[in-house]
Order: structure tokens, then C-alpha cells, then sequence
């Protein structure tokens, strides 16, 4: 490998650990987004020419800063100053510190990246790109869409951002914008943990993005019980990644894991994480992170405390009722006392027509009480129903091996 | 997911070990720490003591080794995208003349045959030990 591959992958390394910070603090200077990111952008494609020359700085962050900074004063001196946003600027340029960059302006860059003006694909995109340090051709290839309506997502974000004020939310809204900011990153994991297209079951890049978003928010908000129960659910959740899909790409449920292939690492750090939420009460996330625990630390499928499970799944329900919570509960209440209490939970209380793990989980329960034939066409009906081709052939084989 | 674990060798001799780290040192070792925590990349880490023992099929040799400079003083295990990465974050560790810091990727088990794979998995099914973070 030539010494111009090797520079323009550290370039490439620098970028994913600075971008973040660098454009927190020229959206800071800025008051817009869209400009910081322009700037920021430039300043690395400074970097993409002279580096491979003049070998990568001591310091790239701060020389990163710098060369955004120049751009930000030809870019002030272009516009003359013409509104009293841009004169604000070079104020800050004047005082701000080249590697001064506070918490606060990182969270204000989440805050601003998952907007409620923002479409939920526009937030997913732009919190990747700015927070994640990904391209956008990454970020196309993670979701499966073509980089231009990647691409046209940011750029139609960036405008309707500079529309709004640059700045945290209000206290009064923080707690509403936070869960917001939570959404957008569970969201990233779970496109990854559990794809609803495409061919492959999991796609793991993603689900490390979104942890290292969550253990990022956590650094910055960790008087906020949700963020560490949300952390707690994704690094329990992640611990199960290698032991989640077959050798021939056919998932592997819960049960019949190979729990020695669960990351202990992770699991560890997601028990501590949840120890920090239940410091707060549990939340949403945190129920759910103590309901992933409760497999965790289950040495075998049958060790674990399935009434516990019920319980919590009870209590998820009262603060976030949905059919998705209830039929865990039914599956939670078949294993604890019987697929009989299950089968009679699910058809006198959930209503969930047309999806698919409604069926897939009503075949189980039928199946445990030697109901064959009534468990067969469930399956079947469930797998009609999936859109993911994975998934699809996990159930068509539990229909077959009931025929 | 790509794990390294990133190996300290403060390249100090038995008498600097015994006395133990600077304050400066260990500020400056703990702003380094902070820094891999905010981004997200920190899974692991530990400081190690310096007395060792090594044991081998002739027995057991309690240190300090005359080669002690190049004894590991801790490690840090960090998540990153690739080689590369987790070069740019052992640049940044603070260090001085002596010192230098190894990075190793550490192995998924995806990575081996098959065979391997299953020679690697655990009869009774029960998790092994690993570090705690």
C-alpha cells in the first residue's frame, strides 16, 4: 500500500473522531447547522490535499479547526456582514479557543440533528452524518437506499433547520425533545438489530453506531435515567449479535441460543448501565433494559424468570401501552404459567390483525399444546406477512416441520 | 464489530514502577480517558500492578525482570471502525520518551473455520468469564 492510501485512510480516522466536535463548535459560532457542516466539510477536503504532503498534523483536530475557521472568515467577509447573525460571528471567532469545545454545544447539535421539524429518515440521516461521522454513501448502503435520496434528505434538513433557532432546548421542552433524541438513536439500533428489509437479518455496523450514540449521550446527560436505560437496552441487546444468526443466515431465536457466544463484556456494561436507570426509575427504556436483563443473566433458557418477565411487561404496558407490549406479555405469561394461560391472555386481550408476530406467536403457543394443524396455518399466515426474506424461512420451517 | 485492545508500556524502571505515576501523569492519562469515553469508544479499561510473576513449566519467577521497560502498565479495549481508528486513539495517548503503546485487534470468533468455532464452543453451554467494565 502506497503512503497516500495509508494518510488518506488515517484522514479518513481522524475525521470519524473529530467531525463531531468540529461541527458542534462552528454550529455554535454559525447559529446553523447546515453551515457548520458546509465548513467543516471544506476544512477536511483542506486536509484530503496538504496531508498527504506535509504528513498528518500533531494535533488534526485543532489544525481541522483552524481551517474551518479561515473558510468561516472568507464565508463572513462574502456576505458583509450583512445581518447581525453573521457580525455575531466573529465574536465568537475572536474569543473562542481553537479546541474549546463544551458539552453543551454537542448537545445542542443533537437537540438540532433530531428536530421535531425534521422528518424521522431526515433525523436518522443527519444524526449519523454529524454525530455518527458517516458519509452518505454509509449511510445509504446502512439503510439500503440510493445516496441521492441520502443525500437529498441532508440537504432538504439543512434548510429547513436554518429556519429554526440554533440553541438546547427550553427546560420546559427538554424532556420531550430528550425522548426525541432517544427515539431517533433506538430507531438507528433497531434497523440494525432487527432489519425490516432486505436480506440480511442484522446489520451490525448499525447497531455499533447507535451504541456509541448512546454511550456518547450518556457522557453528556447522565443525570437522565432514559438515556442510561436506553444505553442498558441497546449493550444487552448487542450482546446477543453473534449468537443471533446461523451460519447460513437463518435467524436464531432467543431460546436456542448459544449463550456462551453472548458478549459478556457487553452484558456487563449493560447491567451497570441499568444499575445507573434504576437510580432514576425506570422509564420506558429501562423496563425494557430490565427485561433484557433478566435473559442476560439466565444461564440457560430455562433458568430464566419468566414470572419476572410478566411483571415487567405488566408495568411496560401501563407506561407505554401498545399490542407489540401485550403479546410479549402473552408469550412472557405462556412461559411462566403455561402455553393454556398464554393462548387464553393473547385471544381475550390483544388485537393485532395482520401482524405477522401475532401469528407467529398464537402457532407457538398452539404448538406447545400439541394443536398442530391450528399452529401449521399460523405459521404459515405469519410468514405471508413478513417482508423480510430471512425471517420468512425461519417460519415456512416451523410450518413444515408441523406438516 | 472491530474490538482492539490497546497495551501501555510505560517504559519505566522497577525504581519509577514502585514509586507509581506522577499527578501530572495521571491527569493527563485521565483527560485521555474521558476523551475515549465521550466519543463512544471506550468499552474497557485497567492499570496494572508492576509486581509480576511468570510461570512456566519450570516453575514460577517472581519479578522485577531486568527487561522491565517493556512490562504492559494497562490497557484500554475500545470499540472503532477499523485498524486505522484505533491507531489515531493510541496516537493520542499521553506519553513520553520511553513509552509506547501496542494495538491489537482482538478476534471474533466469526473470523475462525468452522471447525474451530465449534471446538471453541463451551460444552456446558455456560458463559465464560471475561472482564469486567
Amino acid at each position: 500500500m502506497t503512503d497516500r492510501a495509508a494518510t488518506q485512510r488515517a484522514i479518513e480516522a481522524v475525521w470519524r473522531i473529530e467531525s463531531p466536535r468540529l461541527i458542534a463548535a462552528l454550529a455554535r459560532m454559525m447559529r446553523d447547522v447546515g453551515v457548520a457542516e458546509d465548513l467543516a466539510q471544506d476544512a477536511l477536503v483542506a486536509a484530503l490535499e496538504k496531508w498527504p504532503q506535509s504528513g498528518v498534523p500533531e494535533n488534526p483536530g485543532a489544525w481541522l479547526m483552524t481551517a474551518a475557521k479561515h473558510r468561516a472568515i472568507d464565508l463572513m467577509r462574502r456576505s458583509r456582514m450583512r445581518d447581525a447573525k453573521h457580525a455575531e460571528i466573529g465574536f465568537f471567532m475572536a474569543v473562542s479557543a481553537v479546541d474549546e469545545v463544551g458539552e453543551d454545544d454537542l448537545l445542542s447539535l443533537i437537540f438540532t440533528c433530531c428536530h421535531p421539524v425534521l422528518s424521522m429518515e431526515a433525523r436518522v440521516a443527519l444524526t449519523l452524518r454529524m454525530l455518527g461521522g458517516l458519509s452518505t454513501p454509509e449511510i445509504a448502503r446502512a439503510f439500503l437506499v440510493p445516496e441521492s435520496t441520502v443525500a437529498q434528505r441532508i440537504v432538504r434538513a439543512k434548510k429547513a433547520l436554518a429556519g429554526v433557532p440554533y440553541a438546547a432546548p427550553e427546560p420546559e421542552e427538554l424532556a420531550e425533545r430528550l425522548a426525541g433524541v432517544l427515539e431517533v438513536v433506538y430507531l438507528i439500533f433497531n434497523e440494525g438489530y432487527a432489519a425490516t428489509a432486505g436480506e440480511d437479518w442484522v446489520r451490525p455496523e448499525l447497531c455499533e453506531d447507535a451504541l456509541r450514540l448512546g454511550r456518547v449521550i450518556s457522557t453528556l446527560a447522565p443525570r437522565e435515567g432514559e438515556v442510561w436505560g436506553l444505553l442498558a437496552l441497546m449493550e444487552i441487546q448487542a450482546s446477543r449479535i453473534g449468537a443471533r444468526v446461523a451460519r447460513d443466515g437463518t435467524p436464531i431465536l432467543l431460546a436456542d441460543q448459544d449463550r456462551s457466544r453472548w458478549d459478556r463484556l457487553l452484558i456487563q456494561r449493560g447491567l451497570a448501565a441499568l444499575r445507573r436507570a434504576e437510580g432514576f426509575g425506570l422509564g420506558v427504556y429501562g423496563v425494557q433494559a430490565a427485561i433484557a436483563a433478566c435473559h442476560a443473566r439466565a444461564r440457560s433458557a430455562a433458568d430464566t424468570d419468566w414470572i419476572r418477565i410478566a411483571a415487567l411487561y405488566e408495568t411496560l404496558g401501563r407506561i407505554s401501552p401498545s399490542p407489540v407490549v401485550e403479546l410479549n406479555r402473552v408469550v412472557a405469561i405462556g412461559m411462566a404459567f403455561g402455553p393454556e394461560a398464554g393462548l387464553y391472555h393473547l385471544d381475550a386481550h390483544v388485537d393485532l390483525d395482520g401482524y405477522h408476530l401475532l401469528q407467529s406467536v398464537r402457532g407457538d403457543l398452539l404448538e406447545r399444546l400439541g394443536r398442530r394443524g391450528e399452529a401449521r396455518v399460523e405459521f404459515e399466515r405469519a410468514a405471508s406477512l413478513t417482508a423480510n426474506a430471512a425471517e420468512r424461512e425461519l417460519l415456512l420451517a416451523r410450518a413444515e416441520a408441523l406438516a | 464489530m472491530a474490538r482492539f485492545m490497546l497495551f501501555m508500556y510505560p517504559g519505566a524502571s522497577a525504581e519509577e514502577l514502585a514509586e507509581g505515576p506522577t499527578l501530572e501523569a495521571v491527569e493527563a492519562m485521565n483527560r485521555y480517558n474521558e476523551e475515549l469515553a465521550k466519543a463512544g469508544a471506550l468499552l474497557a479499561l485497567d492499570g496494572l500492578r508492576p509486581e509480576a510473576a511468570r510461570v512456566s513449566a519450570s516453575g514460577v519467577t517472581d519479578g522485577p525482570y531486568s527487561e522491565a521497560k517493556e512490562m504492559v502498565g494497562g490497557y484500554w479495549i475500545i470499540q472503532a471502525k477499523d485498524r486505522d481508528e484505533a491507531l489515531e486513539w493510541a496516537k493520542r495517548v499521553p506519553q513520553d520518551a520511553n513509552s509506547f503503546v501496542e494495538v491489537r485487534q482482538i478476534y471474533e470468533l466469526s473470523e475462525f473455520a468452522e471447525d474451530i468455532q465449534d471446538a471453541a464452543q463451551l460444552s456446558t453451554g455456560e458463559p465464560p468469564h471475561q472482564t469486567s467494565a
